[in-house]
């Protein structure tokens, strides 16, 4: 079936089967690399993106219910990589892998979107539902919290790494 | 202009020319099988390439307008290395890092040894030969200004990526001097200065990973987010009996099924790490390729394994346990005897489990086989032997396939194993089209090499002043004969060998169908349990602090008795895990612990592997209905003279600690009918952001060279949290997963 989309700002129309999961449709028919697939089954929150703002797994989003969505994946999350969780993410040198990042970021944006000064608790309550297996969880708090500064602080120009 | 090149040392060479269009391009060779085999005279002079040539391993290349381009030469699975490898080569060259480029380097082992992610040997092996090359290329840059002003080089000085003459009060940048320093000789490697640990500027700094940005800004650097112009996405169903054959499947109805290209049978070999038997299904799409799997319907051979259980493993070992091990490993002195005339003897058996590696990047590869060549793209930890693998069993030369190395969405140690590179490979090429081979969770749980369980018979004896004087084991493992099975191992030097003058170490296997294979610290994960637990058991039965109980043990060296047909030990230096016992003892408050509530203890235990000495102190706390929780984990490791990256180190640690702790709690895979049981996240839990706790790592630097950060903090936190919960419960630990044992308490 045709399914219309507008991902990060731009409308997409992609002839697809009606159940296919929306992070295929992201990643293999608009070449979206950022969404990542860890478990197929909603369990992991690698596939996290954001429809009509709220925080899904696309793994488990099925074409037929994004007809007209509105959709952010990490590549929308700014247009230049300066958003505050981007930023506090790099300074604060948060990845390993790297792997289940743009999960991560998603489900954080979605947090903070909501909750801009989140505490510990809410922070754990909020990122609890996404796995990292080499276990950044102690530098994801921070670059959360330290995100949530940079929010009100002026965008610096990007450094070259 | 003409290359050149010196052979420079017994076992390292060095090689310089100018790029095209101006700039330098410096190349070393470090202990390559050719240059080793040049060395020895078993060949003749190394060719020296053109430095058009695309073989060209170069470590760094300097273009005029001064951009300084530094190879990471091994593959990046988030232990950083594509950061750290690079800092040692800027260091020495005296750039600024924000100067520098970092690229990726592809499979080429004629010009850049080990590029491997296991074992921990990046640092060991790379701290000096890839701080020599940016030294030597510092050198002829320097060279290069010196020939300009006609002044002497040891009066020029360099300072991010800039060489000053002070006296005359001219500079110059790297930039225009690159073209110039191609024609100056390179130094001697091996006598080229190397700066004054005291100045460095890149070396020990907070260093943010260099694909940090294309991370978060969703950038394709996986395995996973290889594309191809005609890419087709293949699917292999094998069965869930480790190396069991298709007898017969309904290929035709696949075929036909919408989205499919190709369906087809795959005979595979007998060899678990090898191409096994399965069935391939190509299509346009991997959803609908997933969508066509479920319509597929085989009948399999399941082969002489469908019966292995992990019942009947247990069964089996509590069998050899009623009776003497198959062989021994190690002996010291009169072991019967002490043990007889000891006031306090303890005996106990412990287990651990068969667990997944579970990295999040599902196993993939992407092959291209066009006119009898290959092209592949590999989220690969041993790349050099996943072309190996796939050259021998297609039947072609490895120089006819060419590997790019992806980054990895995790390694520990499962990409060390290549069966999805020789599947995809053999996909490709029957079905003629480029094709990336992606595998479900569900595959990735059922066709692991797993981390092996093993079982340990302990009987210990104490003398009265609190001296462990008499130690017998009796490990139960997997193999066949003399030859256990991949990471079921144990060395006979295992500590406390060479501590307790009394001490026999034995083994016995059982057959195994089961494929295993490295994981994160392998052996020492699950070793370091067993045997800190039992000591710890030894400390409580005699009433003595478990940390005064430890350090009389490292005090008791004794010279070790050779085995016949066993290696040498390990080097093992009792100072050093002395120095990092004090460590973590100050600074985890241990000495106040007797004010914890009740429910609350704090464990400690210590581990030496890959060549790092940890010991480390949990607290937990265990509710009165059983629940644990690790409240802090501190470290204290000694891993030489430098941290290279501290944010790399830290997150090292403390990604071990925590990795650690998700084992401790909950993981295990089950064998039952000759398969893996678990297949999902749900099943195999992965720790989660609100069970983990501060993870407070300190460093003891000792006067020696650095080695690796990746493994060696992860084997003591096991048995520090369950002896903190024997602390807070009283409840002895002697089987993992946590989730199999009652903790509750009143």
């Amino acid at each position: 079936m045709n399914i219309t989309l507008k991902v990060n700002g731009q409308s997409r129309t992609v002839d697809v089967p009606a159940e296919m999961p929306l992070l295929w449709i992201l990643r293999d028919e608009l070449d979206l690399k950022g969404t990542k697939f860890g478990c197929g089954a909603a369990q992991c929150g690698a596939c996290t993106v954001h429809v009509n703002g709220a925080a899904v797994r696309s793994c488990r989003r099925a074409a037929s219910t994004v007809q007209g969505a509105e959709i952010t994946t990490v590549e929308g999350l700014s247009p230049d990589g300066t958003h505050a969780l981007q930023r506090a993410w790099d300074e604060l040198d948060v990845p390993q892998c790297g792997y289940c990042q743009a999960g991560q970021l998603m489900k954080a944006a979605e947090l903070l979107a909501k909750t801009p000064k989140p505490t510990d608790a809410q922070i754990d309550a909020a990122m609890n539902t996404n796995l990292c297996r080499c276990a950044t969880y102690l530098r994801i708090r921070q670059g959360i919290h330290r995100a949530a500064e940079l929010m009100d602080a002026p965008t610096p120009e990007r450094e070259n790494r | 202009m003409t290359p050149l090149t010196l052979p420079v040392s017994r076992r390292a060479f060095l090689r310089v020319s100018a790029l095209a269009g101006g700039g330098l391009l410096v190349a070393g060779l470090f202990d390559t099988e050719d240059a080793a085999a040049a060395l020895r005279g078993e060949r003749g002079p190394l060719a020296v390439p053109p430095a058009d040539d695309p073989r060209l391993g170069a470590y760094v290349s300097i273009t005029p307008d001064g951009i300084v381009t530094i190879v990471g030469k091994n593959p990046e699975i988030g232990q950083g290395v594509k950061t750290m490898l690079p800092m040692l080569i800027a260091e020495e060259l005296d750039v600024a890092w924000s100067q520098v480029r970092v690229e990726q380097a592809k499979l080429d082992p004629d010009n850049y040894p080990r590029q491997s992610a296991g074992g921990s040997t990046a640092t060991p092996t790379n701290w000096l030969p890839m701080r020599q090359v940016g030294a030597a290329a510092r050198a002829m840059i320097v060279g290069a200004a010196a020939q300009r002003w006609n002044v002497p080089a040891a009066d020029c000085t360099t300072e991010a990526g800039v060489v000053h003459h002070r006296a005359s009060n001219r500079s110059a940048t790297y930039g225009e001097l690159a073209t110039a320093a191609a024609s100056i000789a390179p130094p001697d490697l091996a006598k080229v200065p190397l700066k004054d640990p005291k100045t460095f500027r890149i070396i020990g700094q907070f260093t943010r990973g260099v694909d940090n940005h294309a991370i978060v800004t969703g950038k394709p650097l996986f395995g996973i987010d290889v594309t191809r112009p005609n890419m087709h996405y293949a699917s292999f169903v094998k069965c869930p009996v480790f190396g069991g054959k298709v007898a017969s499947a309904n290929l035709d109805a696949i075929k036909a099924l919408p989205g499919v290209t190709h369906a087809f049978v795959v005979e595979g070999g007998d060899n678990l790490a090898g191409l096994l038997g399965g069935v391939a299904i190509v299509g346009d799409s991997w959803w609908k390729v997933q969508n066509a799997k479920k319509q597929l319907k085989v009948t399999w051979n399941e082969g002489p394994t469908a019966t292995q259980s992990t019942e009947a493993f247990a069964k089996k070992a509590a069998e050899f346990f009623a009776g003497p091990p198959q062989r021994t490993l190690y002996r010291d002195g009169d072991v019967a005897a002490a043990m007889a005339s000891a006031p306090v003897t303890v005996e106990a058996e412990y287990s651990y489990p068969f667990i997944a590696h579970a990295a999040l990047e599902p196993q993939n590869c992407t092959a291209e086989y066009v006119n009898g060549k290959l092209e592949m793209w590999a989220p690969s930890q041993s790349p050099q032997n996943g072309r190996a693998l796939v050259a021998s069993t297609l039947g072609m030369p490895a120089e006819d396939i060419t590997v790019h190395i992806t980054r990895s969405g995790g390694g520990f140690g499962r990409r060390l194993n290549n069966d999805y590179m020789v599947e995809a490979a053999w996909i490709a090429k029957e079905a003629g089209v480029p094709v990336k081979l992606l595998w479900t969770r569900e595959e990735d749980f059922q066709h692991d090499f797993y981390r092996p369980g093993g079982f340990h018979k302990f009987r210990g004896g104490v003398d009265a002043d609190g001296r462990l004087v008499a130690w017998d084991g009796h490990f139960v493992s997997f193999g066949e004969g003399e030859r256990f099975a991949q990471a079921a191992n144990i060395s006979g030097g295992e500590f406390p060998a060479m501590f307790v003058p009394n001490y026999h170490l034995g083994a016995s296997v059982m057959p195994l169908g089961v494929p295993t294979g490295f994981l994160r610290a392998p052996g020492s994960n699950g070793l370091a349990f067993v045997f800190q637990s039992f000591i710890d058991e030894l400390a409580h039965a005699t009433k003595r602090d478990p940390i005064a109980f430890r350090r009389q043990l490292l005090s008791q060296y004794v010279a070790p008795t050779p085995v016949a047909g066993q290696p040498a030990p390990q080097a093992f230096s009792a100072d050093r895990m002395q120095a990092v016992l004090d460590l973590v003892e100050a600074k985890s408050g241990w000495a106040n612990r007797g004010s914890l509530p009740k429910g609350t203890g704090m464990g400690v235990a210590f581990h030496f592997s890959h060549r790092g000495y940890f010991a480390e102190v949990a607290q937990v706390t265990v509710s009165k209905a059983g629940a644990v929780r690790v409240d802090k984990v501190w470290v204290a490791g000694d891993v030489g003279s430098q941290v290279i990256n501290p944010s790399g180190a830290e997150q090292q640690v403390q990604g071990s600690v925590l990795d650690g702790i998700a084992q401790v709690l909950a993981q295990e895979i089950t064998i039952k009918n000759g398969r893996a049981v678990e297949d999902a996240f749900r099943e195999f839990p992965l720790l989660r952001m609100n069970q983990s706790p501060p993870v407070e790592v300190h460093w003891h630097l000792s006067d020696n060279a650095p080695t690796g950060m990746g493994e060696p903090a992860l084997p003591p936190v096991v048995p520090a949290v369950t002896n903190a919960i024997f602390a807070a419960t009283g409840k002895r630990i002697r089987s993992l997963p946590l989730s199999k044992h009652d903790l509750s308490w009143s």
